[in-house]
């Protein structure tokens, strides 16, 4: 039986006449990677911070491993580490000062907390930043460490707001791995994130999150499939090829697809049914028409994301342009 | 255990983070330090420099701690580091505990210079050594805790600064310890007993010059009636409007 390490039931947070977030109801699953997705202002860190003991709901009830701690969740972050989506570390301290630090608050003891530390650095790939100041440290590696103390007393859950938000491509592809290995050896990973790609790439759940409340909720591969209401085939052809060549045969003999020109000599053609990708081959063939490549196209999360919420992926990049500068 | 390994470290992280660097060590020196010498340059006898005493001590605490409390904690309240205190496991009261600790020793260890610095010029007979450290740690703990209740009032650091001046000078002139309270109009008067360094400094005056106005039992009293409801009042912001 599948177990609930997080459930939420009826969330709902409210300052003065503004509903921040609408009765939310989710639970992710012992060893999972649990996606929040979607865009500023709907939602996702004012739920991080009901969750973790920065804010308090405004009416629903938080459950940890079964037990409701909404009225007291300062018990339950003994097994909770939070990432937030600032860098808060101490810009006085070092890098192993600070993880030393971050794990006293646990109350953990010192030789522990710094065979802790120490074996954090290396595994960070920090280990010569480990003495220097935080404040030198580059934004990827202040992630890093960020991550690194929100782990350093071993959490049953992770929360991670927005870990690559504002860092260089190689730093967010390293932050990437490290959350893939950390959920592989046992840590469950509740993250929220403006990129759609990232989501897709970590989260084996995802709950779309729009004005405070959650539109859709479900395993990625099912978001997709219900999402995939028509069967895409994308066919590209040797040399130039007009539309007009063969559109109107076509169009005679499969008479429930749809052409589409996608770009010089690559068509998708398009229907409600999945048709038998050799009979079209061959109605190209019988025109002389030769098929470079032929490949099924599948939505993308992007696309799924823009049918359910209707937000255009051009609104969430300014977003994270935005957040950003 | 685990309560005391994250308040010992919270406390000596404060301690070397902020009150043993160099600017706030020499800060805690010379402010006495000035004002030691510029009244013992204007009177230039022994006997003003021990009536001054009392004052002195006072506004060192009152300045050192109130200055350095509030600003340390707005900043990492702008730095969002003190958003990871508030979300381990340590309890909040605890947690206003190990963070307003360093301050009270900073502060009376601040009000300490200006007896060291007295000593180099005359001699200090008859004095209740135990009436001034307790009258010292409770002017510590009451201006740090107002520290913390300007720290909690304000987002910036410049309106820390801004909003401690505004408690306190006028403490400073209506607590007694330059216009004797007797002096001061009724409803000025009235303004007085409702300051907490009136009774520190009062009880500094009796320790050091036993010319005190208000009894050493219902000094004692009411400064820790003050400490309470300052710790509470800012215990009760703290959960109103950063945990929000």
């Amino acid at each position: 039986m599948e177990q609930h390490i997080l459930k939420v039931e009826n969330l709902t947070k409210k300052f003065n006449d503004f509903l921040a977030v609408d009765s939310l109801n989710f639970s992710v699953l012992k060893n999972e990677i649990f996606g929040f997705l979607g865009p500023n202002g709907a939602g996702k860190t004012t739920t991080i911070n009901m969750l973790t003991g920065l804010a308090r709901p405004t009416s629903g009830s938080i459950f940890f491993n079964g037990k409701d701690y909404t009225a007291h969740i300062k018990k339950a972050q003994e097994i909770i580490g939070i990432v937030p989506d600032e860098s808060n570390l101490y810009e006085e301290l070092d890098g192993f000062e600070n993880l030393c630090f971050c794990a006293s608050l646990y109350g953990i003891e010192k030789t522990e907390r710094e065979h802790r530390a120490r074996n954090l650095l290396r595994q960070f790939n920090l280990t010569e930043a480990g003495k220097r100041l935080y404040k030198s440290y580059s934004k990827g590696m202040k992630r890093k460490l960020t991550i690194a103390a929100g782990i350093i007393h071993q959490p049953s859950v992770l929360f991670l707001d927005e870990p690559t938000t504002g860092i260089d491509v190689a730093s967010a592809r390293q932050i990437r791995l490290l959350i893939k290995s950390l959920n592989e050896t046992g840590t469950t990973i509740f993250m929220t994130t403006h990129y759609i790609e990232e989501a897709e790439r970590l989260c084996h759940r995802i709950a779309f999150i729009v004005k405070g409340q959650i539109i859709k909720i479900g395993a990625i591969h099912d978001l997709m499939e219900d999402a995939q209401k028509e069967a895409i085939i994308q066919f590209s052809f040797d040399g130039i090829v007009q539309l007009s060549q063969f559109e109107y045969d076509f169009l005679q003999q499969f008479s429930q697809c749809k052409l589409t020109h996608i770009q010089e000599s690559v068509f998708q053609v398009r229907s409600a049914i999945a048709h038998d990708l050799m009979s079209l081959m061959s109605f190209f063939d019988s025109r002389g028409i030769k098929v470079m490549e032929a490949k099924i196209i599948k939505p993308s999360l992007e696309e799924v994301f823009v049918k359910i919420t209707g937000i255009e992926r051009e609104v969430m990049k300014k977003e994270k342009e935005g957040k950003k500068k | 255990m685990k309560t005391a390994i994250a308040f010992w470290n919270i406390m000596l992280k404060d301690f070397r983070n902020y009150y043993l660097k160099p600017p706030n060590i020499s800060w805690g020196i010379i402010f006495p330090f000035a004002w030691m010498l510029m009244f013992f340059l204007k009177s230039q006898t022994p006997v003003d420099v021990r009536a001054i005493l009392p004052g002195i001590m006072a506004m060192s605490i009152l300045f050192g701690t109130t200055s350095l409390l509030s600003v340390t904690i707005t900043f990492e309240r702008r730095s969002r580091s003190f958003d990871r205190l508030l979300l381990s496991p340590i309890s909040l009261t605890w947690l206003m505990l190990a963070k307003t600790l360093g301050a009270i020793l900073f502060g009376i260890v601040n009000a300490f210079v200006p007896v060291l610095i007295a000593l180099f010029f005359v001699n200090l007979p008859h004095i209740n050594w135990v009436i001034v450290f307790m009258s010292v740690i409770f002017i510590a703990i009451t201006s740090t805790f107002l520290g913390l209740f300007i720290a909690v009032s304000v987002s910036e650091v410049f309106e820390a600064q801004t909003f401690s001046n505004f408690f306190r000078f006028p403490m400073v002139f209506l607590c007694g310890l330059f216009i004797p309270l007797g002096q001061l109009p009724v409803y000025v008067r009235l303004l007085s007993y409702f300051i907490p360094l009136t009774y520190g400094a009062d009880l500094l005056k009796t320790a050091i010059n036993q010319d005190g106005h208000i009894t050493v039992p219902i000094s004692f009293s009411i400064l820790i009636i003050f400490s309470i409801v300052l710790f509470l009042f800012s215990k009760r912001n703290i959960q109103h409007k950063w945990i929000y």
